[in-house]
């Protein structure tokens, strides 16, 4: 492989797979809101 | 007095965030990044196509995911049930896009089959080494032409047998349900999927000549960013390969909690969908790369995408290679794996539609729904004509059917009913990531322009020529019939009338989710209003 082939390969991987993990780390630290929803509704008639 | 308590059915939701998120890249991460993604890469200047391919994702494909999202989220409804609750008059896109995920249903099935049956030829070269283009379209499909015999009726076992399985498998899915079913799956198939797709390409790379592939794919073209087909084939494949727009992401967010994060979920998704494509491009070019060396030519020579790479230059690599067979079966095993986590996303879309509109159980529409589209699929993909209906069928679908209706709601939501401010402010009220006015610019103004142009030049195109040199009647029925069919029924669908069983005119879950949302109530829904006015009638 050329050298520029390589960098760009590099850098496809740093943009691609970093906006990956910095997605998910973004995500781990708004962890999900425990949610008390029931399964079902209850319904007065 | 007597008071009842009933318990009515809340909508299905995801079991948690993380799997709506593996089911959202499942839906996403489908054959067309495995098989198109590295070509079209390649061909759109190699290295220097990253430009325009991240330039796509940001400014239209994020924000696409988003408003379907957002749309999902904050109308509670399949695709159909959420446009009309946007306004009544908005309803028809929904089932245009209901009717959209008939067709690509209909054909996507038969390559998931296909598949399967070359995850088996590969373990033992059924083929015969050199043989594999005539093996794929003479034996295996034992295709005819169209042009001499019309559609034809000659069952092909090997083709059809499949199939069956195929669609006996996802209709299983899709009758446990969202969590059990759906979800499920998503979290055996997608882990699943990563490691044999992560093998694959490790084993890729050790063939000789895999470099000189990776070399060929990103060594940079950078005169092809001056050329503006480059940048709209990025950004027609960035939207073909998030599954935006056609009903598959708002249905799925609308079995989100009510306070799950959506843009942060949706940067996951829209960055793993990428990811996996990147990994795609490496693992195809190495084996492409080697496939060059072999037969002693250039990687330009053999580089080539969709069914032709995959039926018939992978099942060369895998002839020519040592330990080829393991490459063969983790290759279709991956084909089959993404293809189905796609395809009961696509069949979601319409059975959730369904399901909306008639109040019924899980299981009665899901057989309502799945047993006829299976029928269908039989009829059309299980012989000799089966090829070129689904390369039509494909083709139209893609550019008048998904295309079409992306642009049309784009405009709808944001210039005809002014819903852009209520979604960035359903999405920022929850969400991690917020979005504002560019969010609104890049949706009402850049969307509807790309992909305006995307859609003139395709009609430009199919109109200049016969599309595959297809006959007039044939393209006549199955092209350019189908696609406008698909709007014409759709708007007849929404013209039936919503009987009080549907989702539609009884959901108390919505109404809850109004109330608490601080959001203004559902004229069609309202039953807290209309179940305190009956409470005080029926005291006695």
């Amino acid at each position: 492989m050329t050298a520029t082939a390589i960098t760009m390969m590099i850098i496809a991987m740093v943009t691609v797979w970093g906006g990956l993990i910095a997605a998910i780390v973004n995500l781990a630290r708004h962890p999900e809101v425990a949610e008390t929803e029931p399964d079902t509704l209850r319904v007065e008639l | 007095m007597a008071t009842a308590t009933t318990q009515t059915r809340r909508r299905e939701a995801f079991g948690s965030r993380n799997v709506f998120i593996l089911s959202a890249i499942g839906s996403a991460v489908g054959l067309g990044n495995i098989w198109r993604f590295p070509y079209v890469a390649y061909e759109g200047g190699g290295g220097a196509f990253l430009i325009p391919y991240l330039c796509a994702l940001l400014t239209a494909g994020i924000p696409l995911l988003f408003f379907d999202y957002a749309i999902g989220h904050r109308f509670r409804g399949s695709a159909p049930l959420a446009f009309r609750r946007i306004h009544r008059a908005a309803e028809p896109l929904g089932w245009w896009q209901v009717l959209i995920c008939v067709v690509i249903a209909v054909y996507y099935a038969v390559i998931i089959a296909w598949a399967a049956m070359y995850t088996w030829f590969s373990a033992q070269l059924t083929w015969g080494p050199g043989n594999e283009n005539d093996f794929f379209f003479t034996d295996f499909l034992q295709s005819a032409d169209v042009a001499e015999g019309g559609i034809s009726t000659d069952f092909v076992p090997q083709v059809g047998i499949p199939l069956v399985v195929v669609w006996l498998v996802v209709i299983v899915i899709m009758a446990l349900g969202v969590k059990r079913g759906i979800g499920r799956a998503n979290m055996i198939l997608m882990p699943l999927l990563t490691v044999m797709f992560a093998i694959l390409v490790v084993q890729s790379l050790f063939l000789p000549g895999a470099m000189e592939g990776l070399n060929a794919f990103f060594t940079p073209n950078w005169e092809a960013l001056a050329d503006p087909g480059v940048w709209a084939s990025a950004y027609g494949h960035i939207f073909f390969s998030l599954s935006v727009a056609f009903g598959i992401m708002v249905t799925y967010s609308s079995y989100l909690k009510r306070k799950t994060d959506l843009t942060g979920s949706g940067l996951v998704v829209a960055f793993a969908n990428s990811g996996f494509e990147i990994l795609a491009g490496i693992g195809v070019f190495a084996a492409l790369g080697f496939m060059a060396q072999a037969q002693g030519t250039d990687v330009s020579g053999v580089a080539s995408s969709g069914i032709g790479l995959a039926f018939v230059a992978f099942p060369t690599i895998v002839s020519q290679a040592t330990g080829g067979s393991i490459i063969g079966v983790l290759f279709f095993g991956a084909l089959v794996f993404a293809g189905i986590t796609s395809l009961i996303s696509i069949l979601e879309v319409i059975v959730a539609a369904l399901q909306d509109k008639l109040g019924w159980s899980r299981v009665r529409t899901t057989l309502t729904v799945s047993i006829p589209l299976a029928v269908i699929s039989m009829a059309l993909f299980s012989t000799t004509t089966a090829l070129t209906v689904l390369d039509t069928a494909d083709a139209f679908v893609n550019a008048f059917g998904i295309m079409a209706v992306a642009l049309v709601a784009v405009i709808v939501v944001a210039w005809v009913f002014h819903k852009l401010p209520v979604l960035k402010e359903h999405l920022n009220r929850r969400s991690s990531f917020r979005v504002g006015r560019i969010w609104m610019l890049l949706v009402g103004v850049l969307a509807p322009v790309v992909l305006g142009y995307l859609l003139v030049s395709e009609l430009i195109t199919k109109i200049s020529e016969p599309y595959g040199g297809y006959p007039t009647w044939f393209l006549g029925v199955f092209g350019w019939g189908m696609v406008i069919a698909l709007v014409v029924i759709g708007v007849l669908l929404s013209l039936m009338p919503w009987s009080g069983r549907s989702h539609a005119k009884d959901d108390p879950d919505y109404d809850e989710f109004l109330v608490d949302e601080h959001y203004d109530p559902d004229p069609e829904t309202d039953t807290i209003r209309i179940a305190a006015t009956h409470e005080k009638g029926a005291g006695a």
